[in-house]
């Protein structure tokens, strides 16, 4: 691939079962995505350069896929990419083209750049060719100038507070939550004590085996709160989610993919179908990121989730729009 | 809010005539003065606010320009002045009339903030 010499992957595995509260930490950069499953709190990843190296049989095998898609960040048109319609399209191909159709879409925020009715606008209009139900969470630049008033009408009926839901689909029990309301001086995203409440009491009858994946904008784990990618209170919602075998996290934000496991708890971070953003501390702001214009869409992307039941597993697929 | 500025170069020939009329040129060209040296700015560049602590006197105007190519907002942390949201080029002005220390930060990115000291 093009961007393959951009790539960076770090492994740092540690297969040593299921009680090991070390840590394992994984990044794939630019260009290619990450393979991950998890099977009884162990996750084995494996570097794909593209989405037709995957073994379609273990999709195939699985119960439920669905994709995560990110960051569309439609109305953006600067330099670093001055077709984020065009990329969002290029995203929406590629998960037509998938063997196994997903059962659904998770949206992760930024759906607009500047909260625009015509941005959500065109954002829907896109999404349309998928004919696939899809799930949205807000990123900051959704809830611009009304507190989240025009996100919560358009995505956000029939769900809690500021926007955050819960609902199962074969036998998951999936988590949408709200961290970009409220933000407070000097800080990084918030929960806030309701919505903490609620999730509490939400996820408190359901039985430990069952597979949880939460999903949020902004990540639930620390990835560089000097550029504010972070959660303040995330460690309380994670406290919630101690019991269960299986813990999915699914953020974005950050504009590439980045995991990360802890104990039960996988963190996965998705790339943005818009543009991309600099490694934590390797620029001077996290601002879009420009790359030659043939290596893009090498580097934008979309994220596969497979979810094997009895295996305990989910599979999380990253593939780029190349 | 560049609006803000516009209508005070506006009013600047409107002064003019009702001074003439009312009192005399002197107190104008005092006033004139005033508004020349009260006005301040405050750029936003790499997610952050330069000069991140700008001291300034009673009266001044303190414009915000985003340069970058992420949207940025100026809120004050305590609800003294909250802008819309800045695209890129765009402008927020904001007229301090009472001394004292006023933080701000963008509530987009709130790792940015700034503080204006009034004097």
């Amino acid at each position: 691939m093009a961007a393959k010499s951009k790539d960076e992957i770090l492994h740092d595995h540690n297969h040593d079962g299921v009680d090991r509260r070390g840590f394992l930490k994984c990044m794939a950069w630019a260009g290619t995505g990450a393979l991950c499953v998890m099977q009884g709190g162990v996750l084995k990843s494996y570097s794909l350069s593209k989405l037709s190296d995957l073994d379609q049989s273990a999709v195939a095998a699985g119960e439920l896929s669905f994709v995560q898609i990110s960051d569309s960040h439609m109305g953006f048109n600067k330099p670093a990419n001055p077709d984020v319609a065009g990329t969002l399209k290029a995203a929406v191909d590629k998960v037509n083209a998938l063997e196994k159709a997903p059962e659904f879409l998770l949206h992760t925020g930024d759906i607009s750049h500047l909260s625009k009715p015509e941005e959500f606008d065109t954002v829907d209009q896109i999404l349309k060719a998928t004919r696939k139900e899809v799930f949205f969470v807000p990123g900051e630049h959704d809830v611009l100038n009304d507190d989240g008033a025009q996100f919560h009408e358009r995505y956000g009926k029939g769900s809690k507070g500021s926007g955050w839901y819960s609902f199962d689909k074969k036998g998951v029990h999936f988590v949408g939550l709200v961290n970009v309301m409220n933000l407070k001086a000097g800080g990084l995203g918030t929960l806030g004590h309701d919505q903490l409440e609620w999730l509490e009491d939400d996820v408190k009858h359901l039985k430990s085996s069952t597979p949880i994946v939460v999903f949020a904008h902004i990540p639930l784990w620390s990835v560089y709160p000097e550029w504010g990618w972070g959660t303040e209170d995330s460690a309380q919602a994670l406290a919630y989610l101690k019991k269960f075998g299986s813990v999915t996290v699914l953020n974005g934000h950050i504009h590439q993919t980045m995991q990360k496991v802890e104990g039960n708890v996988t963190f996965h971070t998705a790339a943005s179908t818009a543009f991309p953003q600099p490694q934590p501390g390797k620029a001077d702001s996290p601002g879009p990121m420009k790359v030659p214009a043939e290596q893009l869409r090498s580097i934008l992307g979309i994220t596969g989730v497979n979810y094997i039941r009895g295996q305990h597993a989910l599979a999380v697929v990253d593939s780029s729009l190349a | 809010m560049r609006r803000r500025v516009w209508s005070l170069v506006l009013a600047a020939p409107l002064v003019m005539a009702t001074s003439l009329l009312a009192t005399n040129a002197r107190t104008f060209s005092a006033r004139a003065e005033q508004t020349q040296a009260s006005s301040a700015e405050v750029k936003i560049d790499n997610f952050s606010f330069g000069p991140s602590t700008l001291s300034v006197a009673v009266g001044t105007t303190v414009t915000w320009t985003n340069r970058d190519d992420i949207p940025h907002t100026v809120v004050s942390d305590d609800k003294v002045f909250k802008s819309k949201v800045l695209d890129t080029d765009e402008k927020f002005s904001f007229t301090f009339t009472k001394p004292g220390t006023y933080p701000y930060f963008c509530s987009v990115h709130p790792k940015m903030t700034g503080k204006v000291v009034v004097q």
